[in-house]
């Protein structure tokens, strides 16, 4: 044996060396090895820092069920992954990987000093120390917290790597391809199922990978299954999460063992649909709990032989064995034909099979019974160990530098608790294994808890004549939980071990208490003196180990985060200089700043164009609604507040839309085509939502009425033309209608042509200017905007943006439904008691509008406000109260929804919901900004043009 | 993700095509106006929360377009059936 890589055994391939590099410092390992074995080899026994008491850790385990070893590497700029464990990390040449929460150094470590301070630091600590004031919470606390305790650092770069995604279907789906996963294989393999074989490692085998009498047959199989048309192997593999109805979500590794970052997608999520779900995840070993159990060099004993046999390292020199289950035995018997040195076992059981101890004896074991180790010396990593007879506490020292644990094992449930499978405790392991199925699953193997590891004793805390209270025994290892603390939480009245686990944060780490929610659930029974049948289990979720956020993010990030709607005049818009913003997913002009002009300068210009000469807007985005069916009118008549059955077609109406509750949900302009075709509009947000609505009713309330509802709002791309030359610009262009204001008057819609495009000609007006929308079929939309702008340019035509188009509404006091609204306000709150039908019998929200509550005083309305300084433009969003002089907290009556520097009427204007508002006409109210109060008076909202004299030409 | 069956299209599909709409068999009065304070209110806001079976509308929002009436179980997150709207409950 060459330092401590043995000189024979393992699936590393020792014909090719490794080059990589831990804290900076250069090691080389073999093709095959993982992080974990190959500075094992190397001789590393720490690996890292503990969460909150900074003690210095070593190896525990040699899967991804690791506490201690979690490390994080780093592969280039944006490339930092923190929290990866040790024992999952393939090396490949160039492998950068770090130790986490250590300062200084791994060795020399600043935090060390919360250990001494251990005494300090009981169950409940920050539940009990951080409570008060609350404000510390923020400045100290947090900020101290996070720098002492915590796990590596985020990285703080935009992840450059692509991750894929995809579904897949299948019959079968096995979850791990140990023995028994790929026994499960093998013999569903000669039906004409699809079969998806899953493993979370770099190669199958699971448990077999440790023992070589095994590998022939493992040989064999993977060479079946590979040739199995019907089987898709994945390795690398991590089964997740398990999800209703057969769903399972995977994320498959793609790029992280090899040296080299390629284009390809880093890692790739699976969301796999299965018809029957084998579960064959295998046993997690548990550790024993005793003073000193975390030091460096204290490991499973199955993760020992894992490391001999599978990948040719020695954890130790001199290696002891702590039992309680014949598995550690096994084990230590085949270090032993390795060539590692056993120094002795130490059972805590008084009879073991004579089998063991003949084997024992042949090997030349030392054997001690009844026995238990009640110490651990060395810091950074073990020179000796104590042991104590269980019965007189006489006791020994042994010199070694590895000690091993063999506690039992924990079938694996993880998956099958996530389906909701139920579980039954079995005394004889003192372990859950699945019980009844909540899908079409099954679990096989050790984690439906037959195994032929032998047998054991469960024990909670090693016997030990020392002071329970002063000594550090270790349940979870990843959050410095200790037996102490669970007792502790007991003492102070904790019964369930849900309230346990939250209150010592037991199994509450990235691991999920894969090696400590037994032993924890163990220790709180025997405190308890009840069955862990009467304490509970905590409940496994998602994901199984942890997952990079970039595999469930996906495509879907930057641009492709969510889908950007855009008008067939987007292109235009971009092209001539247009500031963008989003609504309801639609990417709308916001204003077209012309060189060296502000977004105010803009808008201000925007506005004026269109109160004097003509504007042109992209209003595609408006929802749009066809209408159709014998029963059409009597439809709308029901569903809107206002009156629809006497609309002659050609003419055009305000709807104002409440839900049930009698508040407004939605409005829009509409138009009668035909006595049974009418074209709605709602608001840009509120497309879909009405729609919905519209359809329920149609379809679960009135399915008797003969109506079509189609969504047509991506059919059409919509121009308004507003102002006082829209006419004069739209004139020789129109075909077959007549324009004068007498054939045309306001409200109304006329079919015909525009520049030979079919269109339907809307006279409406959202800016109080003689106006027109034009509707032709969406892609012509911007053929028929260049038009107009050519044809324009004679009347200086002007586009203008959403800001302009919210300033000029507000000008004329026209609403819009979900900025100057909230869900809470009905027509009559918002001064559109006119939009009301009072003769209609019903309507939906009409019952509600005599609700007590909405009929009773002081209901907030939407009033206008006009600041006393006209140049004072109010926030919107800004509180309002009565009187400034009160005391603090004042009392707020009401908040600013809209508000706007008018240039044509040179002063701000606003827009305030105010509790009683319709009754404080000219009434000062005051309104609290940063730096100073404003006054304000109430006034109507038409703010421009009130008798309507520009509308009417 | 639970699959759905649509009584509309007659197959299973994921819940991504679906939309929940509320508690099933919640009519509309006929005549709201002559509805009292009370009444109006136990339709519009009073609501069943079982813990077990319960009667829900779905939505076949990304499919047919549908409403449909389930039996889902709270506790299982289970589908026991689902039903035509104006089909009699089940
Ligand atoms: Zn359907």
């Amino acid at each position: 044996m060459s330092g401590y890589r043995l000189e024979n055994g393992g699936r590393v391939d020792r014909s090719r060396p490794v080059e990589f590099s831990f804290d900076g410092h250069s090691y080389q390992g073999f093709a095959g090895d993982t992080l974990a074995s190959a500075l094992l080899a190397n001789g590393i026994s720490l690996f890292g820092r503990s969460f909150k008491y900074h003690r210095p850790r070593g190896i525990m385990a040699a899967g991804s069920e690791e506490p201690n070893a979690l490390i994080s590497v780093d592969r280039g700029a944006g490339r930092f992954t923190p929290n990866l464990r040790a024992t999952s990390v393939e090396i490949h040449a160039g492998l950068s990987a770090f130790s986490q929460n250590r300062w200084p150094s791994l060795k020399r470590d600043f935090g060390a000093i919360n250990d001494r301070l251990g005494m300090f630091f009981p169950a409940g600590f920050y539940n009990k120390t951080f409570m008060w004031p609350r404000s510390f919470w923020e400045k100290l606390y947090e900020p101290a917290i996070r720098k002492m305790a915590g796990l590596g650092d985020a990285p703080t770069q935009e992840d450059p790597d692509i991750y894929a995604s995809t579904y897949a279907h299948c019959d079968l789906l096995i979850v791990g391809a140990g023995p028994a996963g790929i026994d499960a294989a093998l013999e569903a393999m000669g039906s004409n199922k699809r079969i998806f074989l899953i493993d979370e490692q770099d190669e199958l085998g699971g448990g077999a990978l440790a023992d070589p009498a095994l590998w022939p047959w493992l040989e064999r199989s993977r060479k079946a299954l590979i040739d199995a048309p019907n089987v898709t192997i994945l390795t690398r593999t991590t089964a997740f999460g398990y999800y209703h109805d057969n769903f399972i979500g995977a994320v498959q590794r793609l790029t992280d063992h090899m040296p080299d970052n390629s284009d390809s997608p880093r890692e790739k999520l699976w969301r796999i649909r299965a018809g029957e779900v084998v579960l064959a995840q295998g046993a997690i070993e548990r550790p024993l709990v005793f003073d000193g159990n975390d030091t460096p060099g204290v490991m499973l004993s199955s993760a020992a032989k894992v490391f001999a046999n599978r990948y040719g390292v020695a954890v130790g020199k001199s290696v002891a064995l702590m039992t309680a289950h014949d598995s550690g035995w096994h084990d230590v018997f085949a270090l032993a034909k390795a060539g590692v040195v056993i120094k002795a076992i130490i059972d805590v059981r008084t009879d073991v099979s004579s089998a063991l101890l003949d084997e024992a004896n042949r090997l030349g074991i030392n054997v001690h019974l009844n026995h238990s180790v009640t110490g651990v010396n060395g810091r950074h990593r073990v020179t000796s160990i104590q042991i104590c007879n269980n019965d007189d506490y006489v006791g020994a020292r042994i010199d070694c530098d590895t000690l091993l644990m063999a506690g039992g094992w924990t079938p694996s449930v993880h998956l099958w608790s996530h389906s909701k499978g139920s579980l039954a405790w079995r005394d004889d392991i003192g372990a859950y294994v699945p019980d009844q199925p909540n899908e079409n699953a099954r679990c096989v193997g050790a984690c439906s808890g037959g195994w032929d590891f032998g047998s054991g004793v469960i024990i909670d805390v090693l016997p030990t004549p020392k002071d329970q209270s002063r000594i550090k025994a270790f349940v979870d290892f990843q959050n410095d939980v200790t037996a102490k603390d669970i007792k502790l939480a007991v003492r102070e009245g904790f019964r369930s071990i849900e309230h346990i686990k939250r209150y010592t944060t037991n199994g509450m780490a990235t691991d999920q208490g894969k090696t400590s929610n037994l032993n924890g659930l163990q220790i709180a029974s025997t405190a308890l003196a009840k069955p862990v049948t009467d304490i509970g289990l905590t409940s496994f979720r998602p994901p199984y180990t942890p997952q990079t956020f970039g595999a469930f993010a996906g495509h879907a990030k930057g641009a492709l985060f969510q889908p950007t709607r855009t008008t067939n005049i987007d292109g235009w818009a971009a092209e001539n200089g247009a500031v963008f913003e989003l609504v309801a997913q639609w990417r709308r002009a916001r204003y077209f700043p012309k060189m060296g002009e502000d977004m105010h300068a803009a808008v201000n210009r925007e506005c004026v164009a269109v109160r004097s000469s003509v504007g042109i807007f992209d209003a595609s985005t408006l929802g749009k609604i066809e209408v159709v069916g014998p029963d059409a009118a009597e439809f709308l008549n029901r569903m809107y507040t206002n009156p629809w059955k006497a609309l002659e077609p050609g003419r055009c109406r305000y709807g104002l839309l409440l839900k049930e509750d009698g508040f407004i949900t939605d409005d829009g302009v509409s138009a009668r085509l035909a006595p049974d075709r009418f074209h709605l509009t709602t608001t840009t947000g509120g497309a879909a939502r009405v729609l919905n609505m519209m359809e329920d009713y149609l379809q679960t309330e009135w399915p008797d009425l003969d109506v079509w509802l189609t969504s047509t709002t991506e059919q059409y791309a919509v121009i308004a033309l507003q102002g006082p030359n829209a006419r004069k610009l739209l004139e020789p262009l129109v075909e077959g209608i007549d324009l004068s204001a007498d054939a045309f008057p306001h409200m109304a819609i006329r079919e015909g042509t525009i520049c030979g495009i079919p269109t339907r000609l809307f006279r409406v007006s959202f800016t109080g200017e003689l106006g027109f929308e034009i509707n032709v079929p969406t892609a012509y939309g911007r053929a028929l905007w260049e038009r107009l702008m050519a044809e324009g340019a004679k009347f200086d035509i002007t586009p203008y943006g959403t800001e302009a188009m919210h300033v000029l509404r507000a000008e004329k006091g026209f609403i819009i439904v979900g900025q100057d609204t909230d869900g809470t306000i009905t027509p009559f709150d918002a001064g559109l008691d006119w939009a009301v039908g009072k003769k209609k019998p019903d309507f939906v929200g009409k019952r509600s509008m005599a609700r007590p509550d909405i009929v009773a005083p002081g209901r907030k309305q939407l009033v206008g406000l006009l600041t006393n300084d006209p140049n004072v433009v109010l926030e919107e969003g800004a509180q309002i109260v009565a009187d400034p002089r009160q005391p603090i907290p004042m009392t707020m009556i009401g908040h600013v929804t809209s508000s706007y520097w008018s240039e044509t009427l040179g002063r701000s204007i606003a827009f305030a919901l105010v509790a009683g508002g319709h009754e404080m006409m000219g009434s000062t109210l005051h309104i609290p900004m940063p730096g100073k109060t404003h006054e304000a008076k109430v006034s109507g909202m038409v703010f421009y043009d009130a008798e309507g004299a520009r509308l009417h030409v | 993700m639970i699959l759905i069956h649509c009584p509309y299209c007659d197959e299973k599909r994921p819940e991504i095509e679906f939309a929940n709409a509320g508690q099933a068999h919640v009519a509309r009065p006929l005549d709201p106006s002559s509805q009292s304070d009370e009444e109006w209110e136990a339709y519009l806001f009073i609501r069943a929360n079982p813990r077990g079976r319960h009667h829900e509308r779905w939505r076949h929002v990304h499919g047919c377009g549908r409403f449909f009436n389930a039996v889902r179980d709270t506790v299982t997150d289970k589908f026991e059936t689902t039903y035509k709207a104006g089909e009699p409950r089940r």
